[in-house]
């Protein structure tokens, strides 16, 4: 069990990543109208359109960062939630509780992410 | 008179205090005191007032009534302040309403139970920890510190445990595990003193979480705090110390030698020696 | 310390909302928290509803209809707003957290200048960039789409 003292340099250190990581996600995604960057959308039209989300699905660095950023945001939301829980004053055994329903809630979301990025990578790639 | 309207535009003051009496177990109520309005009056002095003049049942910590004890620390207006500290012309209000810290338990009336944060303090070791008892308990000199070296924790050593900044932290409003800012503050004051060798001691109770994780910097604390310690400050500062503790990046500091006094320093003619060593 | 059985007086949740009389970073330090609740609820049903891309374009299909409308759209840009407020106020935190931008330790002379004074600049700038990029992004899903 890591103690507070390394817990929260990793959810500022993740932080840091989601930042990056996510700030590129959010220009794709929601300002694409105002920063264009066509290797990324190169369908035009909604980011989300099929074609260019597999556009972007079979590029490496994606495939890469999605995981990344799954596993920095999984981690530093999962940490939040349990500290602002844990300011509530909960009784002992409901800590470990919670503790463990964040580990194990951010273990499996994060296998099922890096399982979808990693499929729609090589489905992507047959494409 | 040829008093201004100003002054005389209000001859008495409300006070609104909230009463608490643990002996009739009931639920604490406000209760209106009106006084005279004195030029220059303090909270403080307008509860003496009430005492001794209209309700002698009432009760609170104060003591040197100049803002250097920390007893008088009460919910003034809905901020934590001293009441020696806080003149009724400065409230701009025709209301003084006093209740009392939030965050402790009220034993009575405006009497807060401080306790919980006398033992966070406590557990946080604040005092110097060296290894060389021989030295402490027989000192051939002072410990030698720089001016610089002062500088950086002096100002967390002006802090009077008034309990103001534990009523105004939103984390301590929920959560009684979290050390809360005075504690820190004064744990951060220790760790930096050069002639201390405390930290890895210290470090036990800072790198759990009865450690700073739980400060997010609201900055509640420096705002209300009385002396200028800037308990905020020295959280921020000794987060910064524990991350580079754990990344392995922290310089520690020796504690500071003792300075032997300089052998060829002659005592001036006309002073006499100190008396001589009774133990 | 003597142990006295006293009345309970904690202020609560009611001391993260505060009430008056509280400074601004008070209320930022609520608003990191509200932003940051509501970017993890959607960021875990996110997670669910993209897994949906490694399933082929039908699936794709269905998953986005199922989160398009109204409702969903302003929900979406919500979202972009909280993540822009909890994005930049992070880095202030970041920076603030760490030890910069609050100031030196000083000999303290009333009127007092705080770690509190020495970083307002960052707040403010924080709510200035939050407000800007959160501003681009209404503009790209409401008027530019």
């Amino acid at each position: 069990m890591m103690r507070d003292q390394k817990l929260w340099t990793w959810h500022v250190a993740a932080g840091l990543v989601i930042l990056v990581l996510l700030g590129l996600h959010m220009v794709v995604m929601h300002l694409d109208s105002i920063v264009k960057v066509p290797s990324l959308n190169p369908a035009g039209d909604e980011p989300i359109d099929w074609k260019n989300v597999t556009a972007r699905g079979r590029m490496v660095f994606f495939a890469v960062t999605y995981v990344l950023l799954l596993g920095a945001a999984l981690f530093h939301g999962l940490y939040g939630l349990r500290n602002i829980l844990f300011e509530l004053n909960p009784g002992p055994s409901v800590k470990k509780a919670l503790s463990a329903l964040v580990v194990i809630v951010g273990l499996g979301l994060f296998v099922l992410g890096s399982w979808a990025a990693v499929a729609s990578f090589n489905l992507a790639r047959s494409l | 008179m040829g008093a201004s309207m100003s002054e005389t535009s209000a001859k008495t003051i409300l006070y609104r205090v909230r009463r608490y009496d643990p002996a009739r177990g009931a639920a604490p109520v406000w209760q209106d005191f009106s006084i005279p309005r004195v030029a220059g009056m303090t909270v403080l002095d307008g509860l003496w007032t009430i005492k001794e003049t209209q309700d002698p049942s009432l009760a609170w910590r104060s003591s040197c009534r100049m803002g250097v004890c920390g007893s008088c620390g009460m919910l003034i207006n809905g901020k934590p302040r001293l009441g020696c500290n806080t003149q009724v012309s400065e409230l701009g209000a025709d209301v003084v309403a006093v209740a009392p810290l939030p965050n402790f338990d009220i034993i009575r009336d405006l009497v807060p139970d401080l306790a919980p944060m006398f033992d966070s303090h406590v557990a946080l070791k604040p005092y110097v920890i060296r290894d060389d008892a021989d030295e402490q308990e027989h000192p051939t000199g002072e410990f030698g510190q720089s001016a610089h070296e002062l500088e950086q924790y002096l100002q967390f050593s002006y802090c009077i445990k008034c309990g103001c900044c534990m009523a105004a932290c939103p984390t301590y409003a929920t959560d009684p595990v979290y050390s809360g800012p005075m504690p820190l503050a004064q744990a951060h004051r220790y760790n930096t003193d050069t002639r201390d060798g405390g930290f890895k001691a210290r470090k036990v109770v800072l790198g759990g979480e009865r450690g700073p994780w739980r400060c997010h910097f609201a900055g509640e604390c420096s705002r209300v705090c009385p002396k200028g310690v800037d308990p905020a400050k020295a959280i921020q500062l000794m987060k910064r110390e524990l991350v580079l503790d754990y990344l392995r990046l922290r310089k520690g500091h020796v504690p500071a030698p003792a300075v032997p006094k300089p052998k060829e320093i002659k005592r001036r003619p006309d002073i006499p020696d100190a008396p001589a060593r009774t133990a | 310390m003597p142990r006295v059985q006293g009345l309970p007086n904690r202020l609560g949740i009611r001391g993260w909302v505060g009430g008056g009389r509280w400074g601004l970073e008070r209320y930022l330090y609520t608003l990191h928290r509200v932003t940051g609740l509501g970017l993890l609820l959607y960021f875990l049903l996110h997670i669910l509803v993209t897994t949906s891309r490694a399933f082929g374009p039908e699936a794709w299909e269905r998953a986005m209809g199922a989160v398009s409308g109204g409702v969903f759209k302003i929900g979406e840009y919500l979202v972009f707003a909280a993540f822009a407020f909890h994005a930049v106020n992070g880095i202030r935190l970041v920076i603030v957290e760490l030890g910069w931008g609050v100031g030196k330790p000083i000999e303290p002379v009333y009127p007092y200048r705080t770690s509190v004074d020495a970083q307002r600049f960052l707040a403010v700038g924080a709510l200035l960039i939050a407000g800007i990029i959160a501003a681009l992004g209404a503009a790209d899903l409401f008027l530019l789409d």
